[in-house]
């Protein structure tokens, strides 16, 4: 086949690549400029943005003996991905950029050029199997990325590989090492590639400007603090609050809802977070629609735990999940993947989240 | 493999290599006063008399450089410091609208840090600055220029300027006149003295000398501040331990690619013809840029540049790459990401237009084959391109 290697500057797109170069196929690396402004040098962990990790790249693909260019996607990455966030944040929502990004530009803008341009697939380094057409959890299951890419629908994950969902990513490493590949003790990448220096709440202030509004108890309605803006709360966050006044029961107190609209951010107790179903947008499913309702296991976060759901489809054509046990921190805009077992079924958007201590106690 | 970007780089002439390698195991600072010395000094004074012989200039007129970007830095802001240093009024710098970056940054920087004010100086639908348009903006406000810079052959589209024409409407005005030569030698006649220019940049391996070794050609009674600070080698303007190996095959290969330009221009121009005819046949809607007269007083001889309407030139490199054709498309960032010419901007080519263009440079080991295996590659490629650019 004709691949085309999709290299970040890190290590396991690099070994990704190198695997498919052992496969027999014909590999071509790209490196996609994120960024028409580009650091020159990396800043702590975070990365794929700058021109070192180009550098990287590139090295990479010459250890590899592969052709090497440059994809400029920073004007659609700009526009579906960082656009995006800010606009999800301003909305009270909670996106995954990462996702954004498999969803629009890797497994969309760039599939689609490589299909055009001859090439068969796209390779990633993504944790995560392919078995004969279907998405799986990665062997590694600390370093599992298929929560990232329920988002692919079965005409893209046809033509994607991923090399790495056997391995777990020490041996990854190793590997690399063996190889020659200079980026084998290259730190793994963490937080929103696009700001530089993880400071979301900073970034987004920079972007969405000031916004004060109060803080209120969801208990009590009373106002327990201030705030510069919304956006820089997500649902279930404790630190960076600021309430003066201690909560009458001593506990600490967590963001339980953003409402841009009222610039209110609405606080509560750990108990106050508990979700026992979400409502979603319209489902994107990773092979053939599965029969509703079934039972699933749900997964609300990129790391979050693994939770028994039954999912059933909404007149609206969203669907509803029924948690069997309360999960916390769930915010609307984050995605529900839906597993059998350790095969992805698909995934949804939440667009809204019901609390409550059970299922049974929201029936 | 087709090799069609003689532009960037040229291989090495036989007889150049074979003297820097010949060279390299010799100890020698030119700079020293003992036996060994003096010994790499003869290489450098006898190197330093061929390429002053070859092009027409005085030894003592030959400035040794690392190469076409120092060179240009040198007289860019060599000329505009010694200039203002005598009147401080002379803050405009006169520049083409299509020069390379290493004039263009040059003073754009001396506008950002030194006080210098850029004029650029529009150039035509080919690429050329029309010696009325330098007149023109020299006549605005002639006490305060500083220098005027045009190159004497784009190195995008390969356009000729009429640099004798342009030097002596900077002359008149008793300002100093800078040429970036570096695409011309070799391929055109440069002679720098007959030429009348005040300054001019050559590089080694545009004509099949070594990388990283170039010469500004300075006019004696030319002042230009230091670039360089440091031993004071090369006439105290350019500091540094020279290279005597690389200047040595630098002379060799001057000395052949002059010797040699009349015959190898003829034949480029023949090559390039097929070529361009070639193209236009299999991509009918191809467009040429730069000059349609293929004179040598118009158009470099090795050049072609085209743009493909619906395709990115990116694109087009790499599937031209992967069938073993090489080319290269306008300017990239340090990144590697394709930029849109600012060249055809200047030309006044729309932003599509910029993208969507290649850039095929001959040179003197070029061959019939190697034309004749981008003319049956280019159809299908520039079909597959359009696809992808939907």
């Amino acid at each position: 086949m004709k691949v085309l290697a999709a290299l970040s500057g890190g290590v396991d797109s690099a070994v990704a690549a190198a695997r498919a170069v052992d496969l027999g196929h014909d590999v071509t690396a790209v490196h996609l400029a994120l960024s028409s402004t580009p650091a020159a040098l990396r800043s702590g962990a975070r990365g794929c943005c700058s021109l070192e990790d180009a550098r990287d790249a590139r090295r990479a693909a010459d250890v590899l003996g592969i052709p090497f260019y440059v994809w400029d996607v920073a004007e659609r990455f700009g526009r579906e991905v960082v656009e995006d966030f800010v606009a999800e944040y301003a909305a009270g929502r909670t996106p995954n950029p990462c996702i954004r990004c498999n969803e629009r530009i890797k497994f969309a803008a760039v599939l689609d050029r490589a299909v055009a341009l001859g090439f068969d697939a796209v390779c990633t380094g993504h944790y995560a199997r392919l078995v004969d057409g279907a998405l799986y959890r990665s062997r590694d299951a600390g370093k599992d990325q298929s929560y990232v890419l329920a988002v692919l629908a079965p005409w893209q994950l046809a033509r994607a590989l991923f090399p790495l969902g056997d391995t777990v990513k020490a041996d990854v490493r190793r590997e690399a090492a063996a190889r020659g590949l200079g980026v084998a003790d290259k730190p793994d990448s963490h937080d929103v590639c696009f700001i530089a220096d993880g400071d979301t709440a900073g970034w987004l202030r920079s972007h969405l400007g000031s916004q004060p509004g109060p803080i209120v108890d969801a208990r009590s309605g009373a106002v327990v603090g201030a705030h510069d803006g919304a956006y820089a709360f997500t649902v279930g966050q404790r630190r960076g609050l600021k309430i003066g006044r201690p909560a009458a029961d001593g506990r600490p107190r967590y963001v339980l809802d953003v409402s841009p609209v009222t610039r209110t951010v609405t606080v509560g107790t750990a108990a106050d977070l508990d979700v026992s179903s979400v409502s979603t947008g319209r489902p994107t499913w990773c092979g053939p629609a599965p029969a509703l309702p079934r039972d699933v296991v749900v997964q609300l976060r990129a790391h979050g735990e693994a939770v028994p759901a039954s999912v059933a489809a909404q007149a609206d054509g969203g669907l509803r999940l029924a948690l069997a046990s309360p999960a916390r921190g769930i915010a609307p805009g984050q995605t529900a993947a839906m597993y059998d077992g350790d095969r992805v079924l698909g995934s949804a958007t939440i667009e809204r989240a019901v609390a409550g201590r059970s299922v049974e106690d929201n029936s | 493999m087709a090799y069609l970007d003689h532009a960037a780089t040229t291989p090495m002439l036989p007889a150049a290599a074979e003297t820097m390698a010949g060279l390299l195991g010799q100890v020698g600072n030119a700079s020293s006063l003992h036996a060994t010395g003096r010994r790499a000094r003869r290489v450098v004074e006898e190197s330093r008399e061929t390429i002053a012989a070859a092009l027409g200039a005085r030894p003592s007129e030959v400035v040794l450089t690392g190469g076409g970007t120092e060179s240009d830095n040198l007289a860019v802001k060599g000329l505009y410091w010694a200039r203002c240093g005598v009147d401080p009024r002379r803050r405009r710098i006169l520049v083409s609208a299509a020069e390379h970056h290493a004039v263009m940054d040059t003073a754009s920087w001396l506008s950002a840090h030194e006080g210098a004010e850029v004029v650029w100086l529009d150039v035509d639908e080919h690429g050329r600055v029309a010696p009325a348009v330098l007149s023109a903006a020299i006549a605005k406000a002639p006490d305060e220029v500083a220098l005027v810079s045009v190159m004497w052959a784009n190195n995008e589209v390969g356009t000729v300027a009429p640099v004798a024409e342009l030097a002596e409407i900077a002359h008149a005005y008793g300002i100093p006149f800078h040429t970036d030569a570096v695409q011309a030698v070799g391929q055109l006649a440069v002679d720098f003295g007959a030429s009348g220019v005040d300054a001019l940049t050559v590089t080694g391996h545009k004509f099949g000398g070594p990388l990283g070794a170039g010469a500004l050609l300075l006019g004696r009674d030319v002042e230009v501040a230091p670039v360089l600070h440091g031993g004071g080698q090369e006439r105290d303007v350019r500091s540094g331990t020279l290279d005597v190996p690389a200047i040595a095959a630098l002379a060799v290969a001057v000395e052949i690619a002059v010797k040699e330009q009349p015959e190898r221009a003829e034949r480029l121009s023949e090559l390039r013809s097929a070529l361009v005819s070639g193209v236009l046949a299999a991509v009918p809607d191809a467009q040429l840029n730069g000059d349609p007269a293929f004179a040598l007083d118009r158009r470099l001889p090795g050049n072609a540049h085209f743009s493909f309407p619906g395709c990115e030139g990116d694109a087009l490199l790499m599937l031209l790459d992967a069938r073993d054709i090489e080319c290269s498309t306008g300017s990239a960032c340090s990144a590697g990401v394709a930029r849109p010419s600012h060249v055809l901007l200047a030309m006044g080519h729309d932003e599509a237009r910029a993208r969507g263009s290649l850039r095929f440079s001959l040179g003197h080991t070029s061959t019939d084959a190697d034309v004749d295996a981008l003319v049956a590659a280019i159809g299908p490629v520039v079909e597959r391109a359009r696809s992808a650019a939907q």
